[in-house]
């Protein structure tokens, strides 16, 4: 992990891997979302709003996938100081909002047809309304923090959220919602080919653009700081 | 009841979305990464 400590390192391995993850990440969320809309038939019970499903899902698990992804770079940078960590975690944290908020809301919009409402309170739908909150919280942390490098509220904040995690996956077993269980599973796929094919493209398409996204969010972060303390020496040797 | 009227928003949402911070975070970091070059320059 160590290997990548040195920000030159990890910027020379982010230029060369960043256009690798965007271009092949538009292609495939192209093909996927093309698929979904006029290629893949509609579901025998839902109809043709069971093509929201591509864009839902891969949102949902991006979203939930990114937290994780937040707080392994918080736990990275409280316990081990890597100073690559806290870059990535702030880098992580718009794009999986994002992705959390496409999730409520396609999930709002599939939900209308298929249960008759936009919204319920039951637990799926509250904790991922509670993540999107959480990612809130720890933008608003960190940016309030930036000043400060030894500031650790929102990598705190962060951990503290992880606890949510299991909850959202586990709510579809735990209590009676509307939302429906998972159709695929590591032993189980209830989901016919034709709509498998899609879907798992979209999740890949999806992941590496969430993936080009945060690289070029990091690679952002340090040029800005490169400019910055350039700058603060430029101004130190004509004082 | 027509689903194109929910369909329809969610794929536009998500593909404006994503289309929008890839191109925000593409520009911000051509930005930066120009801005620190031209810095080490000097």
């Amino acid at each position: 992990m160590h290997r990548f400590a040195n920000p030159a390192r990890f910027l020379r391995i982010a230029r060369a891997v960043t256009p690798w993850l965007v271009l092949p990440g538009l292609a495939i969320t192209a093909a996927a979302l093309y698929i979904g809309l006029f290629a893949s038939p509609p579901d025998y019970q839902q109809g043709d709003s069971v093509r929201i499903m591509y864009v839902h899902v891969p949102a949902a698990w991006l979203g939930s996938g990114g937290y994780l992804g937040l707080a392994i770079a918080s736990l990275t940078a409280l316990v081990w100081r890597h100073p690559l960590a806290n870059v990535a975690g702030r880098a992580i944290a718009l794009p999986g909002a994002l992705f959390t908020a496409i999730c409520l809301v396609s999930g709002s919009l599939w939900g209308k047809p298929t249960w008759g409402t936009y919204w319920v309170w039951d637990a799926r739908l509250t904790s991922m309304l509670v993540l999107l909150f959480l990612y809130l919280g720890y933008l608003a942390l960190s940016a309030a923090e930036s000043d400060r490098p030894e500031a650790r509220g929102a990598a705190i904040l962060s951990l503290v959220g992880t606890i949510n995690l299991p909850i959202i996956k586990y709510s579809v077993e735990w209590w009676n919602t509307l939302h429906q269980g998972p159709s695929i599973t590591v032993t189980k796929n209830a989901i016919a080919p034709e709509m498998l094919l899609p879907l798992l493209l979209s999740v890949a398409g999806f992941s590496l653009l969430f993936a080009g996204i945060v690289l070029m969010r990091m690679r952002t972060e340090l040029a800005t700081t490169r400019v910055a303390v350039r700058s603060r020496r430029l101004a130190e040797a004509h004082a | 009841m027509n689903h194109a009227a929910f369909i329809i928003p969610a794929y536009v949402l998500t593909v404006a979305g994503l289309v929008g911070l890839l191109v925000h975070s593409w520009l911000a970091m051509r930005a930066a990464e120009r801005a620190a070059d031209e810095m080490r320059k000097r």
